[in-house]
């Protein structure tokens, strides 16, 4: 908390010097102002020179007397073609730059530390798969890509870390993820920037980027508990799967043996990846996808599991390959 | 500012022009034009108005057709099919209407207005009394008694959905339709009294285009709702 | 050559305002000039509702913690101030009030072409705006003018019904006047007023109504939909039901994109007017400035996924609609620089209309410059959800579109009331607005880049110094606000009265007295020349 404090005291000091970009604390987040500045430069460029153009005429075409009559000045259209023409140049330039930012920033590269962040109103539970789990605190190691795989137990939110320029919206009944890879260690805001109800400005948090030896000790020491695959394994025998999902495959369900990112032959014929989004349907959502040559009798899990207990089944299951699978269908 | 505008000349002798037009029109073609467009540019807002329910609708069956199916396959396609003949009947029974007025025919107006009126009646009244209430009555009204039967499994919301998208939409085109009778009555008085002539038939066309409209918004409901996923075979399926 | 009309006004003389007297003979008029008065009367009624709001709000951020008042009653501040100032100000402002009155006058017409329907337009926007109020004062919504589902309809406990009611009702306010402008403007026209001798504000009008009659049905479905979902909980947009929320902001922006230029349209539209009148000079590129106000109007409706790049759309929906969303720019750039052109080697005065035009054509530009900022894709996943998006959108609302609507309120007060008003105190006031407006919001744009969320009724204290620097400029804004209410009704009655022209400008209306009479013109007048006819075209030129 007084690493908190600290940080507050220093941004007052500095909102005196007004600063006008956050930290720069991720590889993406000079980029971004680096495109802000150019920017900043083409509005105040286009800002100036209409103000000064406006002012010079102002002052040189004040009228003076009442009968004074201004000539026709007729329309050169070349002059319309330039400044159609300059506009849209500039226009598409801003427009590669972004996007190739923007296609750079949603790709997570292959090795990503994965963490998986649940928004509620009004505040964030975070989970790492070692087991830790935090609430509107987010401590991760520098120099490491961290991909954040988040959902939302109600309503719409937005997980914002203006240090990293990142943000996504966090929505009920699917997972969205961003990636960031920190820079500097130091004590970061994260905000929630989607409307979401009474507390909506108090759902916000801390990200603590620390060496990798620091992350190492804060993930082993204190209070932990099982890690999120433990928890689901839990889960999978409490809830009653296992009864139908066992190993060997009775043939009753499919087994769930390698079926992580596994390609998924259905009943209508499509092919489907069995991700993080697949499995969460499959279980609050059974047979709304069936597969063939396996009845559609597996009830439904929904409202009985909350969001983060889904994240810890799918951990398990995650943890439960990759086999050789035995063929699925009988 | 004299040099700029010439004066019309002064807008003709009070005594040529029709007690129809109003006075802020300058003569009878000017009026019918504009309410001529003024019904089109509403009708247009009609199709975005539908529009946006029809992408919803369109939205959700393409996420979720077998649910979309089962439910289409609840409805009985022998009353759609009878409303679908019923409004395309009134169709035929309004134009027919509108160039018995463009002809100066009276008591023709009337006849085929009330015609109209009544197919449009039995349209609602098939829709109203035999769908919707077999509806209630099977549990099938989202919002009011909707019950999932177990043979439809994980298809249940979304057998839900469609009859959800089903009630909207065909009550939003009910509510037009009575508008439309409503409309119709007030035209029947109208005609009843001889205010229409080969001059002035105004009212009548426009409100004409509007009961095409309503019939056009039933032929895109009429497949979309009832026939997904295809019939084989005269008769409701249960 | 062309000066003031030198008729002496008569105040005896019969004219729309004085020729029936009482409450009926207002509120059953079908006189479109009366009727831009009845919107007039709503409307700044509504603004003074809005703005309090806003005040409120001001007030209560200059503390980190909130100074006035609880998170919850915040949230509905904002919503309360969003609602009514988009859809009960902005929306109908110009084309309500300036529009209905103007419309007929500049094409030489005697009336609108439903003139019954424009006096239910009227009606049915108080109708919406009681909903509205009625939601406000029986304990308010707190869902934001945006209405983002799940949160309005499962999980709010507030007043959405009744909000979306008004909403609901409202639109249709809107579809109707857009009808009767298209009608007008299509079939009244004078003869010899061809479509490229039309004002370019008749231009703004017809392109703005084509935006109420395909846009507005959207948004009536939309939150009818909602309603639906709200009242009986069957899943359309529940994610536990099989909806999808994000259905619902696709159809939300359908209608509220192209709502955004609902709203500065008409404001470029009045600024045509204003630019071409003080500087005495035909609008530069006439033709492209009439060309670029329909391709704004049919581009707008391309690009509302802009408003959903961090929502869960697919990048490469968010690809296209950025490319799109930078296209829509080139057309108001182009329009800036004609307007600038225009007072080129004209005769250029600086009453308050041509102040608050000049005032629009700065804080325009700004404003559509930082929507680049918003276009682009990697700084809009920055921007998204911040300050900075309160400060752009602020930027050309207020500083493009209210400038641009007390300019010409101002401009036309002589025609509309038949006085004129202080001239050095609207001059005064124009430039009281002006400061505090930049004050108000140029700090929010560096909230933003900072990462201050919008919508938040605490935030953390380094934002402080801006807040207070933002509050500070709002209480100038405000009194800014306040002082042409004062001088605009003393004038009503003390002010001297106005010839038929105390501009000098050319124009249909100019030609008739002020206030005109309540058919407008005895006979019918036929065009002869272009618009904006300061100087006569030369043979082979065109303007």
């Amino acid at each position: 908390m007084t690493a908190a404090a600290l940080l507050t005291m220093t941004n007052v000091l500095s909102a005196f010097s007004l600063p006008i970009h956050p930290p720069t604390a991720s590889t993406i987040s000079q980029g971004v102002d680096y495109l802000y500045f150019f920017l900043t430069g083409i509005t105040l460029l286009f800002t100036i020179l209409i103000f000064s153009i406006i002012f010079y005429f102002m002052i040189k075409y004040r009228r003076r007397s009442e009968d004074e009559a201004p000539p026709f000045v007729g329309t050169s259209m070349m002059l319309e073609i330039i400044w159609s023409l300059i506009p849209l140049a500039i226009c598409a330039v801003i427009f590669v730059w972004a996007s190739s930012l923007y296609f750079e920033n949603s790709r997570p590269p292959n090795a990503s530390m994965e963490m998986f962040v649940v928004g509620k109103q009004w505040m964030w539970h975070i989970q790492h798969p070692e087991g830790p789990r935090e609430i509107n605190e987010l401590h991760v190691p520098v120099g490491v890509p961290v991909k954040l795989t988040m959902t939302s137990e109600d309503v719409i939110h937005d997980f914002s870390i203006p240090a990293f320029r990142i943000k996504k919206d966090v929505l009920p009944g699917r997972y969205s993820s961003i990636w960031f890879q920190a820079t500097k260690t130091g004590i970061y805001h994260f905000y929630c920037a989607q409307y979401c109800g009474t507390d909506h400005a108090k759902m916000i948090g801390w990200v603590y980027v620390m060496t990798p030896e620091d992350y190492a000790g804060w993930l082993s020491g204190g209070v932990r508990g099982e890690s999120m695959a433990q928890n689901g394994e839990r889960l999978f025998t409490q809830l009653g799967c296992i009864t139908c999902h066992v190993a060997g495959n009775n043939g009753r369900c499919p087994t769930l043996v390698g079926l992580f990112n596994h390609t998924v032959k259905l009943q209508d014929g499509r092919t489907v990846t069995a991700d993080d989004a697949y499995i969460r349907n499959a279980i609050v959502n059974p047979n709304s996808m069936p597969l063939p040559s396996y009845a559609p009798v597996m009830p439904s899990f929904q409202g009985q599991i909350n969001e983060e207990q889904l994240l810890q089944l799918i951990a398990y299951i995650k943890s439960l390959g990759p086999e050789e699978r035995k063929s699925a269908t009988k | 500012m004299a040099d700029l505008i010439a004066h019309g000349a002064a807008h003709g002798s009070a005594s040529t022009h029709s007690p129809d037009l109003q006075h802020h029109f300058d003569n009878m073609t000017q009026q019918f034009e504009a309410s001529n467009l003024g019904m089109w540019v509403f009708l247009a807002t009609e199709v975005l108005f539908f529009g946006g329910l029809f992408a919803a609708y369109t939205v959700y069956r393409s996420l979720y057709l077998p649910g979309f199916e089962i439910g289409s396959h609840l409805l009985d396609v022998r009353f759609g099919a009878a409303n679908t003949a019923v409004l395309i009947g009134s169709s035929l029974s309004m134009v027919l209407a509108i160039r018995a007025a463009q002809t100066g025919q009276r008591r023709a107006q009337v006849f085929l207005l009330v015609l109209t009126m009544i197919l449009g009646a039995a349209f609602l009244g098939i829709k109203f009394t035999f769908e919707w209430r077999n509806d209630y009555l099977e549990h099938l009204v989202p919002g009011i008694n909707f019950a999932y039967r177990p043979e439809w499994g994980a298809n249940g919301p979304h057998v839900q959905m469609f009859f959800l998208f089903y009630f909207i939409m065909t009550s939003i085109h009910a509510l037009h339709m009575i508008i439309g009778i409503g409309l119709l009555s007030v035209l029947t008085w109208m005609a009843a009294r001889g205010r229409f002539s080969p001059e002035y038939y105004t009212p009548m066309e426009v409100s004409g285009l509007y009961w095409h409209f309503v019939d056009i918004v039933w032929i895109f409901l009429f497949p979309l709702l009832y026939l997904i996923g295809g019939r084989y075979g005269i008769g409701g399926g249960h | 050559m062309s000066t003031a009309v030198t008729e002496i006004p008569q105040e005896s003389r019969v004219n729309y305002l004085n020729a029936s007297y009482g409450v009926k003979s207002w509120l059953f008029t079908v006189d479109h000039k009366r009727i831009a008065l009845l919107y007039l009367v709503s409307i700044t009624f509504m603004f003074l509702v809005g703005g309090g709001a806003a005040v409120l709000m001001r007030i209560h951020l200059i503390e980190p913690a909130g100074a006035l008042v609880q998170p919850e009653t915040y949230n509905k501040l904002f919503s309360a101030h969003g609602i009514i100032m988009v859809f009960f100000f902005l929306v109908p402002s110009i084309p309500a009030t300036l529009g209905n009155f103007l419309v007929p006058l500049m094409i030489g017409a005697k009336d609108l072409a439903f003139p019954k329907l424009n006096l239910l337009s009227w009606y049915i926007y108080v109708v919406g705006a009681l909903f509205t109020l009625y939601a406000v004062i029986s304990g308010g919504v707190d869902t934001g003018w945006t209405f983002y589902t799940p949160y309005s309809s499962t999980y709010a406990h507030s007043q959405v019904i009744p909000a979306a009611i008004g909403v609901f009702i409202t639109g249709f306010s809107s579809i109707l006047t857009g009808l009767n402008f298209i009608v007008t403007i299509h079939k009244m026209r004078a003869p010899g007023l061809t479509w490229f001798r039309l004002p370019l504000f008749i231009w703004t009008m017809y392109a703005t109504s084509v935006i109420f009659i395909l846009g507005t049905p959207v948004l009536a479905i939309t939150i009818f939909l909602l309603g639906v979902e709200r009242l009986l909980h069957v899943g359309i947009f529940d994610p536990a039901l099989g909806g999808d929320p994000l259905l619902f902001q696709h159809l939300f922006w359908f209608y509220s994109h192209p709502a955004v230029y609902i709203m500065i349209l008409p404001g470029m539209g009045v600024v045509s007017e204003l630019i071409a009148a003080f500087s005495r000079k035909r609008i530069y590129g006439y033709s492209m400035v009439a060309y670029s106000t329909f391709a704004i109007a049919i581009i707008s409706f391309l690009v509302w996924g802009h408003h959903m790049f961090v929502s869960g759309q697919s990048i490469y929906a968010g690809l296209i609609f950025s490319v799109l969303s930078f296209l829509v720019a080139i057309p108001s750039a182009i329009k800036v620089f004609n307007w600038t052109a225009t007072l080129y080697k004209g005769s250029i005065s600086y009453q308050a209309p041509m102040l608050y035009a000049l005032g629009f054509i700065g804080l325009f530009t700004m404003g559509g410059l930082t929507g680049l900022f918003l276009a682009a894709l990697a700084t809009d996943v920055h921007l998204n959800g911040t300050y900075f998006i309160v400060a752009h959108f602020h930027y050309i609302m207020v500083g493009g579109a209210v400038m641009a609507y007390m300019g010409g309120l101002h401009y036309w007060w002589p025609k509309i009331s038949g006085r004129m008003y202080p001239d050095m105190w609207a001059r005064i006031a124009a430039v009281i607005i002006f400061v505090g407006f930049n004050l108000t919001f140029f700090p929010q744009f560096m909230l933003g880049y900072l990462g201050m969320p919008r919508r938040y009724a605490v935030y953390p204290p380094e934002f402080q110094v801006l807040n207070v620097m933002s509050s500070a400029g709002a209480s100038i804004l405000g009194i800014g606000y306040l002082i042409p209410l004062v001088y605009l009704i003393w004038s009503m009655r003390y002010g001297p009265v106005a010839p038929a022209n105390p501009w000098g400008a050319k124009g249909l209306e100019w030609t008739v007295p002020s206030p005109p009479p309540t058919e407008n013109f005895e006979e019918t007048p036929i065009v002869t020349e272009e618009a904006y006819n300061y100087a006569p075209i030369p043979e082979g030129q065109h303007g």
